[in-house]
């Protein structure tokens, strides 16, 4: 896809479904941001919403393609990105995103996670990392931070985390990247990056949950959490390549790493068009 | 030979049928003994501009089945045992979803990991069963390598015009079989297709009650941008708590099934109009039970053969009719497994004829020898 930036002006109207507002998320979550930046991103690239397929997972990460005016596909726990699989080999001419969360991508659905990043097929996905399964009412994630409070770790998180941009790096993502919500400009611009790669690309976008995490590990209100995350991580650009040991590599942000290798969905139609023509039997 | 008979196995009858019937993805894993369904797909599908992929894992399979499916494609995966099990959490959403897809189940000796490479029939119930909460599904169960290739041209066409998703229950007898199929014998037909969408996008309802009881379904790109829940969902397609509503959209799908059960059941018969003992039996083991029907027949005993070829919905009506017509008093179930299609077969007769099971879970198929034994026995 040509990455040339839209210059008519953003309505976030004309992408979300007007009858299924108001949405459910609970004040100050950050998964209204990470929507916004993802159709604002949408725009920028031009991309007609009738092409467009939002294939979700289960989780308050979930919800979210219900909010958007396309094709949209709220699956199974953790399995969003085998649907998106079989949707973007079927049906080349769709724009597929994936919205998945901490839980649905890198618990129950990290073997699939990994895969996609290895196949390399042309799907975005933004997984929006709020550290906690909110929808369940609060439990520990594989990125929950150690030390914290959750339902299922009462005494605190004595597990260590994810990192979600090393692991889809090392699995072979073409594209690979981190924002916080509270810098939605950078986030908007990521996504659009991501989605314009022509490849498997992933963001891990860091959002908050407000009304249980924050209130269990007493982080205050939304904008306390937000400008805590903001300040705690470090741009890409500016980090020091040589000496970030690999425990602060989750702090960083912006675009932690770029694989430029064959889009696995034309390298199969290539295969089978050569299959075709050439007879190779 | 002419160019339309083949030596197949029943795996490889299972893939050709389906790409006769238009289906041109395929997403497996592999599992004996289902795997030569999934290396013919990988063969066969890319000559006919079709894709094929091996995924992660039997999730990810299903999973990707129904995401093809859901772009207007029409898929199949296959599987056996293990597989089949892992498979029930996205078949559930392809049930209630309504999601055409067809899964070949190559059914081996279980429970766990089993005996692999001997035959059961062990799934009867699982297939029904399987995946939580009330749903709807087809299952077929040929009893030939020709009828492996006929039924899932029927599994395909089924599921598309039912949304609906099907199961080809194969054992591993019938599924590595190796017979003469005439291609031909399948007359060609248009191709059968799901009921698109169409009209204004608007007024559009995903999961519309029509007369059929069949929602059209939208082509992703044809501007109707529908959504699509594992939720249960209104006939708008999003979510909904609101009892009278999810109530009618479970039973909807029920009754979806209900109302087109003519052109879903199918059974064969032999012998039956006079029989004094009735066997009932899917698969190798009405192959085994269609010979000691034969035997017996030369020693005198009246016996005959009901043959499910559609095993859920199952063709109670036909069973009851034929029962009541030819006053037998006792019905043989030979199967391999600890009785599941004999409960089936108790539930449907209520008391209108004896039920006697024949079972059988050493990993051997059940003998024409052994079938008519009981059948004397039970007559006895």
């Amino acid at each position: 896809m040509k990455d040339t930036a839209d210059k008519t002006a953003f309505d976030v109207n004309h992408w979300l479904r007007q009858d299924q507002m108001p949405h459910f998320l609970c004040p100050g979550c950050g998964h209204g941001i990470a929507l916004r930046a993802l159709v604002w991103a949408l725009h920028d690239l031009g991309i007609d919403k009738d092409k467009l397929a939002v294939v979700s997972g289960i989780g308050c990460s979930g919800r979210l393609s219900a909010y958007i005016d396309a094709n949209t596909f709220h699956t199974t726990h953790g399995r969003p990105l085998t649907y998106a699989t079989g949707l973007k080999l079927a049906r080349p001419d769709l724009h597929v995103v994936v919205i998945s969360g901490d839980g649905d991508a890198l618990a129950i659905g990290g073997n699939h996670l990994i895969h996609a990043c290895r196949r390399n097929l042309d799907i975005t996905c933004l997984m929006l990392n709020n550290e906690i399964y909110g929808m369940t009412g609060g439990q520990v994630s594989p990125t929950t931070s150690e030390g914290r409070y959750t339902s299922t770790t009462p005494a605190g998180n004595t597990e260590p985390n994810f990192d979600a941009c090393a692991l889809a790096t090392a699995a072979g993502a073409g594209f690979v990247g981190r924002e916080v919500t509270m810098q939605v400009l950078a986030l908007r611009d990521l996504i659009r990056q991501a989605v314009a790669h022509q490849g498997f690309s992933f963001v891990e976008v860091l959002s908050d949950c407000t009304e249980i995490y924050g209130r269990k590990n007493d982080l205050g209100a939304s904008p306390e959490m937000m400008l805590a995350k903001k300040s705690a991580m470090r741009p890409f650009a500016y980090r020091n390549t040589v000496d970030v040991p690999f425990r602060a590599n989750h702090l960083k942000t912006g675009v932690i790493a770029r694989n430029e290798r064959p889009e696995y969905g034309a390298a199969y139609r290539a295969m089978t068009a050569a299959l075709r023509d050439g007879g190779a039997e | 030979m002419t160019a339309t008979r083949r030596n197949l196995e029943g795996n490889e009858a299972c893939a050709l049928g389906a790409i006769r019937a238009g289906c041109r993805f395929f997403a497996g894993y592999p599992i004996t003994p289902s795997s030569e369904v999934a290396e013919v797909m990988a063969r066969e599908l890319p000559k006919v501009g079709g894709t094929f992929i091996q995924m992660e894992d039997e999730i990810a399979s299903m999973g990707a089945v129904i995401g093809a499916s859901m772009g207007g494609v029409k898929a199949m995966t296959a599987t056996s045992g293990p597989g089949f099990s892992l498979k029930q959490e996205n078949l559930g959403y392809a049930c209630g979803s309504e999601i055409p897809c067809v899964v070949v189940n190559v059914m081996r000796g279980g429970p766990s990991t089993g005996m692999p490479t001997r035959p059961a029939q062990g799934d009867i119930m699982q297939t029904r069963w399987g995946t939580h909460g009330d749903h709807a599904i087809i299952v077929l169960a040929p009893a030939s390598v020709s009828e492996a290739y006929s039924e899932t041209i029927r599994a395909v066409e089924l599921s598309e015009t039912l949304r609906v998703p099907v199961v080809v229950l194969l054992d591993e007898v019938i599924g590595h079989l190796t017979e003469t199929v005439d291609l031909a014998a399948v007359p060609e037909a248009p191709e059968v297709w799901r009921k698109f969408a169409q009209g204004p996008a608007d007024a559009f309802e995903p999961y519309a009650v029509t007369e059929d009881l069949v929602p059209p379904m939208a082509y992703p790109g044809d501007g109707y941008r529908a959504h699509c829940t594992g939720l249960t969902h209104a006939p708008g397609g999003f979510p909904t708590q609101v009892p009278a509503v999810a109530a009618a959209a479970v039973q909807r799908t029920t009754d979806k099934l209900t109302l087109h059960r003519d052109r879903i059941e199918s059974w064969r018969v032999q012998d039956v109009d006079d029989a004094d003992l009735l066997i009932c039996a899917i698969g190798i083991s009405a192959r085994a039970a269609r010979q000691a029907v034969r035997d017996l027949r030369a020693e005198g005993v009246k016996v005959g053969l009901f043959r499910p070829v559609t095993l859920w919905p199952f063709p109670e009506d036909a069973l009851r009719a034929l029962v009541a017509k030819s006053g037998t008093q006792t019905v043989l179930v030979p199967e391999m497994n600890q009785g599941q299609l004999a409960l089936e077969v108790e539930r449907v007769l209520a008391g209108q004829a004896r039920v006697q099971g024949l079972f059988k879970i050493d990993g051997q198929a059940i003998t024409p020898d052994e079938i008519a034994e009981a059948a004397k026995e039970a007559l006895a």
